[in-house]
């Protein structure tokens, strides 16, 4: 059905730390490497050696200049996104087939490939750029919060988290359930001040972004300047012939 | 929006389709026998060819009777049950009338109000979406539904209904580009809401996520038609609305009705090109294009 749960038992989601992200494209690679072995139609390429290469991702990194209003130096934010499983999802309900349907176990908004049609609607409806026509298979990609790797006993107990959470190398990416207030998640989204992105459009996202901590800024601490200050001005003597005559040639 | 051809030919011919059988369909005097045979023909070959090529962009178009099982949420579902149902009802009315000669009025008047709510549920499919500002209005409704009906008068030779009607979507249509124009900025949708990152300073995308292109930017992100908007406004607007109501202003012959159909045909693909390819999805901030 792709009427929406009134609420779900658990609403699992990450939170991404956009202050320790380092814009490495791991966690890129890794989604990229499980979701294309296991859940469903695997990503594929398009002239992958080509000249214009193309291809399905259910996790990118953007890169973008913030100029703070102060005129301190500009920062870089890499900013991973992937679905963020909104309670409101208007992609659900905008799907014909009911492809497309959020769990109301886990809150998990995943595509049944088999019903899929592949009308692109949802991707339309979804603000965030989270949903991916697969362009070999016809059918509709996006993140499934590797379900297929949280509950899967086959897995090492370390294992059983997204795969783009673990391999992330800066600890950038966080798994949980943010509909419990004293999850690891939900706490650290409280101390940390996490927010929605487009908050605007009403789809109230389950995965929370962490705002980059406000830099340093550098003050006059040159305590050592005192003892530097030049000590002979004007070469004299003989060096004040050589550095006049070097400069004359 | 990148305008894809299916779609356009999809919303401009089984509007007018849909359009053309409201008005056989209250039509106290219908055609019978074969005159109401070619009118009926006409109006399912658009509105059934329509429909046809709407699923021509579909990634798997043999699964698409699913497609009728979602009307409780989604406006594409109800769309396919709607149409399904007009093209029924108006079906038998159509049967009666060509073979029998016989008018069953009050299935035409069903058939009418589904034909109608049918290009509602398309003008929905697009009004629905706030990803899509310039779209998601009432407005684009009162559009579609006043060029469905426009057309449909036009090619069943109304010729007071279709100048009114025309005059109407024409001011409908003016309406809409205006405010469109604006709504993207009015949305309160920006960069600096997309990223969170807007108290810091001022946002500007530095990397997109890769080098080359991808599905989003090849469905959401399409650019080259925007520089000659206004002329193809002002073309849009001749071709639907000024010469289809030139010709019909002049004495009448066959051969002007039909340039005023094939003129205001032509029109209405330009109308419709320029609705996706002026169409700014949100998801375009995220890549610092519109
Ligand atoms: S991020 Fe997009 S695809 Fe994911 S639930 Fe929200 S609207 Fe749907
Ligand atoms: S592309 Fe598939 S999942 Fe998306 S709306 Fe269409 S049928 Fe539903
Ligand atoms: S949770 Fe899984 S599917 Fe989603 S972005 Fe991470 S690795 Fe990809």
């Amino acid at each position: 059905m792709t009427t929406l749960p009134t609420s779900t038992e658990k609403k699992l989601g990450l939170v991404i730390d956009l202050d320790t992200c380092v814009g490495c494209h791991a966690c890129v690679v890794s989604c990229k490497g499980w979701n294309t072995e296991n859940y469903g139609a695997p990503l594929s390429d398009q002239d992958p050696y080509g000249a214009a290469p193309k291809g399905t991702f259910l996790n990118r990194v953007h890169s973008y200049e913030v100029q703070p209003e102060n005129g301190s130096a500009a920062q870089l934010i890499h900013f991973p996104k992937s679905c963020l499983h909104c309670e409101d999802a208007p992609c659900v309900t905008v799907c014909p087939t009911g492809a497309s349907y959020k769990r109301v176990e886990d809150g998990i908004v995943l595509v049944n490939e088999s019903d899929c049609i592949g009308c692109g609607l949802c991707a339309w409806a979804c603000p965030y750029g989270a949903r991916e026509m697969d362009q070999a298979e016809g059918v509709m990609k996006k993140c499934t919060l590797c379900v297929d790797r949280i509950y899967n006993e086959n897995l090492p107990e370390e294992d059983r988290q997204p795969a783009c959470v673990r391999t992330c190398p800066a600890g950038a990416r966080h798994f949980g359930d943010l509909g419990d207030p004293d999850s690891d998640v939900s706490k650290l989204v409280a101390e940390r001040g996490g927010m929605d992105l487009m908050p605007e459009q009403g789809t109230k996202p389950v995965n929370k972004y962490l705002p980059p901590r406000p830099k340093d800024k550098i003050e006059e601490i040159d305590i050592l300047a005192p003892f530097l200050a030049p000590v002979a001005e004007e070469p004299k003597g003989f060096l004040g012939w050589l550095d006049k005559t070097l400069e004359r040639l | 929006m990148h305008p894809a051809r299916s779609i356009i030919l999809f919303t401009s011919l089984s509007g007018l389709g849909f359009g053309l059988l409201a008005w056989l369909g209250i039509d106290g005097d219908a055609p019978t026998g074969w005159v109401g045979f070619i009118f009926f023909a006409i109006a399912y070959a658009l509105a059934c060819g329509g429909l046809m090529a709407s699923t021509f962009h579909l990634g798997h178009p043999e699964r698409a009777i699913k497609a009728f099982s979602q009307w409780r949420s989604s406006w594409l579902s109800r769309e396919g049950v709607a149409a399904v149902a007009t093209l029924v009802v108006m079906g038998v009315y159509a049967f009666f009338l060509v073979f029998f000669g016989l008018q069953i009025s009050i299935l035409g008047w069903i058939g009418a109000a589904l034909a109608i709510v049918t290009v509602y549920t398309t003008s929905m499919i697009y009004a629905q979406l706030k990803t899509v500002p310039r779209w998601n209005t009432p407005l684009t409704s009162a559009l579609f539904i006043c060029l469905a009906l426009a057309g449909g008068a036009l090619l069943s030779g109304r010729v007071l209904f279709a100048i009114n009607l025309l005059v109407i979507a024409a001011i409908i249509q003016v309406i809409w580009w205006q405010q469109g124009d604006t709504r993207f900025s009015e949305s309160g949708t920006t960069l600096a809401s997309a990223t969170g990152l807007g108290s810091i300073g001022k946002v500007r995308a530095f990397e997109p996520p890769h080098t080359g292109t991808n599905y989003l930017m090849d469905e959401f992100m399409h650019v080259v038609g925007r520089k000659h908007a206004q002329k193809l406004r002002a073309i849009a607007l001749v071709l639907m609305i000024g010469l289809p109501i030139l010709f019909l202003l002049l004495p009448f012959a066959h051969l002007f009705a039909l340039l005023a159909v094939v003129s205001h045909l032509a029109g209405v693909f330009v109308s419709r090109w320029l609705f996706f390819a002026e169409a700014e999805h949100v998801v375009g901030l995220y890549y610092g294009k519109r």
